[in-house]
């Protein structure tokens, strides 16, 4: 079998804002087709590991390898989601000209957008069920309808691997829905998918996989292995009896498979 | 001190008379006026979407040491030397007022009063040692002379004159601006609106940020011996918060410039005739009048509309209590 470069990879990874140590020797190697979810505490460094792998942060030390390369060298086969705070709604744009912004790595810089850009845009909105808000200013739009435009703009990047930065935060239960549908939907198609999570209840629902990140890497793997209430409890350390439900949850079911276990 | 604020009105010596007696200075003043706004509309608009109008104010202040430092070098009003001291001035300013936000304490906007209002005075100080017989006097500065434009040396190009050289040099900077913006209108307006996913396709950002400074900076420098530092600030706001009140996508707002700087630099111009006052303070009152009627009427977020769209949201929330009951 030929050796196919990993959709990430990342070795020994070193972050720091302003001299303060945000990530230390973070290693993992993420497979095709995994859908992952980045969870941790406030302050964990979330964000943060996703701006580095998108080279929007420079590492101290370490490095990323996108399919093998470099960042940017693989522009176009990553497709991002940032926080939906981080931009201006008021801006003087059309949902339309959102979405065929993530057309724009394709298309170079100089191109002008073709009509079959347009087109690919079109359904993409159609897929997030935007596609009658097309003409609307941006401002105009609830929470989880501007997640949903961002969520198609990614989907109009045509990428391989997908970053999203807390696509759920603040959006009402029917896009939620909706967007764990299409993370599905990616990942059948054999998209890679990476996503910060705030919720560590709706997490093991959502995902595959989990990355538990608290500044170091606390465990990377399939979510029974990691949604564990040893790991989740190095991960929030004290914090996590706030969330107790969660470690009921955790721990209710691994007393069930130590109970199921005999059977098998 | 007149007698009436407002002269009796005759129309044909506010509309007539200037194009008849004095065609082409009538003509040259129109001209720079419509150039002045041109340019700065067509920056302004980036500038006001990325909200940076403050900072646009601040590097309007912040050119004057840098064009009297070029002043004192040259010992003339060199123009290349004049348009470099304004861009190193222009980024000068926009470094600083980073620096000081990042490395201090100090909020964005007070950064930005700190930053301007010392390189300002830089500036005043620098002309008031150096400079104090030389043709380059403060109510130049911060008001402009419109009038006086045609009476400027000719910008000789060959064989061929292109009339007076602040027409000529406005002329080629709002063409400049122009062509960068629709050179590099991806990269302005992804890096406008979204710099995670800017950085993230690979745009350069920073440059784009920079390049606009010094756009500005330029448009500026150009523009301030016809309405001065002061006006020239409300020539790149008003196009794009004017035109905003019709339109919200940004190659419509752009569109809207140049029928604008029309508006602004013929009524400008006429309403000066009128009221025998500054031309370059009429075009402002003008662009301020636009500006109140778009308010009032325009159908994105005009009062108007507002009152209207209110009165019959209530019919409609009223219409379902009684299908409700």
């Amino acid at each position: 079998m030929v050796d196919i470069p990993p959709p990430l990879e990342i070795h020994d990874l070193t972050v720091s804002y302003d001299r303060k140590p945000v990530l230390y020797g973070v290693d993992i190697v993420v497979e095709t087709g995994s859908l992952v979810g980045v969870v941790g505490p406030n302050g964990a460094g979330k964000s943060t590991l996703i701006k580095t792998i998108m080279g929007i942060v420079r590492p101290n030390g370490g490095w990323v390898k996108i399919f093998g390369q470099p960042y940017r060298k693989a522009v176009t086969r990553v497709g991002y989601v940032p926080q939906r705070e981080s931009v201006d709604w008021d801006f003087p744009v059309s949902v339309m000209d959102v979405v065929l912004m993530g057309r724009y790595g394709h298309a170079g810089l100089m191109r002008r957008v073709s009509k079959r850009d347009r087109l690919i845009a079109s359904e993409c909105l159609e897929k997030v069920n935007m596609q009658p808000f097309a003409a609307r200013q941006i401002g105009n739009l609830s929470g989880g309808q501007q997640q949903r435009v961002f969520l198609a703009r990614a989907l109009a990047q045509e990428s391989d691997l997908y970053l999203m930065d807390e696509p759920f935060a603040g959006v009402d239960a029917a896009t939620e829905t909706a967007i764990v549908e299409l993370l599905r939907d990616l990942k059948e198609r054999g998209k890679t998918l990476i996503v910060v999570h705030h919720d560590l209840s709706s997490a093991r629902e959502y995902f595959d996989k989990l990355l538990l990140l608290n500044m170091r890497l606390v465990a990377y793997g399939e979510m029974e292995e990691t949604f564990t209430p040893d790991l989740l409890q190095k991960t929030y350390g004290g914090r996590l009896t706030i969330l107790s439900d969660v470690a009921g949850q955790a721990a209710g079911r691994s007393e069930f498979e130590q109970e199921g276990d005999p059977k098998l | 001190m007149r007698e009436e604020f407002f002269p009796p009105f005759d129309y044909g010596s506010v509309f007539v008379n200037p194009w008849l007696s004095d065609f082409e200075s009538t003509f040259q003043v129109v001209l720079m006026g419509f150039f002045v706004c041109l340019a700065c509309g067509v920056i302004g608009n980036f500038v006001v979407a990325r909200r940076l109008a403050l900072v646009g104010d601040a590097i309007s202040h912040s050119l004057l040491p840098g064009i009297a430092i070029a002043f004192v070098f040259t010992s003339s009003r060199s123009l290349p030397a004049m348009l470099i001291g304004a861009a190193v001035a222009g980024v000068l300013t926009t470094v600083l007022i980073e620096l000081i936000h990042r490395k201090s304490r100090v909020k964005p906007d007070a950064a930005i009063g700190i930053v301007f209002t010392t390189l300002f005075a830089i500036g005043v100080v620098i002309i008031s040692i150096w400079l104090d017989n030389v043709h380059l006097d403060a109510d130049c500065v911060l008001y402009g002379e419109i009038g006086l434009v045609p009476l400027r040396e000719s910008f000789i190009l060959g064989v061929a004159s292109l009339g007076p050289s602040p027409i000529a040099t406005m002329g080629a900077v709002a063409l400049l601006d122009i062509v960068l913006v629709i050179v590099f209108y991806r990269v302005l307006l992804v890096t406008s609106f979204d710099v995670g996913l800017a950085r993230s396709l690979g745009m350069p950002v920073n440059a784009a940020h920079y390049g606009l400074m010094i756009a500005l900076a330029l448009t500026i420098v150009a523009a301030f011996e016809a309405v001065g530092v002061v006006l020239v600030v409300a020539m790149l706001i008003f196009p794009a918060v004017t035109v905003g009140f019709f339109f919200e996508r940004l190659p419509v707002l752009l569109i809207g410039v140049p029928p604008l700087s029309l508006a602004y630099s013929f009524g400008g111009f006429h309403l000066a005739k009128w009221l025998d006052c500054s031309i370059a303070g009429a075009m402002v009152v003008i662009a301020g009048a636009l500006f109140v009627v778009a308010w009032l009427l325009g159908p994105k977020g005009g009062l108007f509309w507002q009152w209207s769209l209110s009165s019959s949201f209530q019919g409609d929330r009223k219409s379902i209590t009684e299908v409700g009951s």
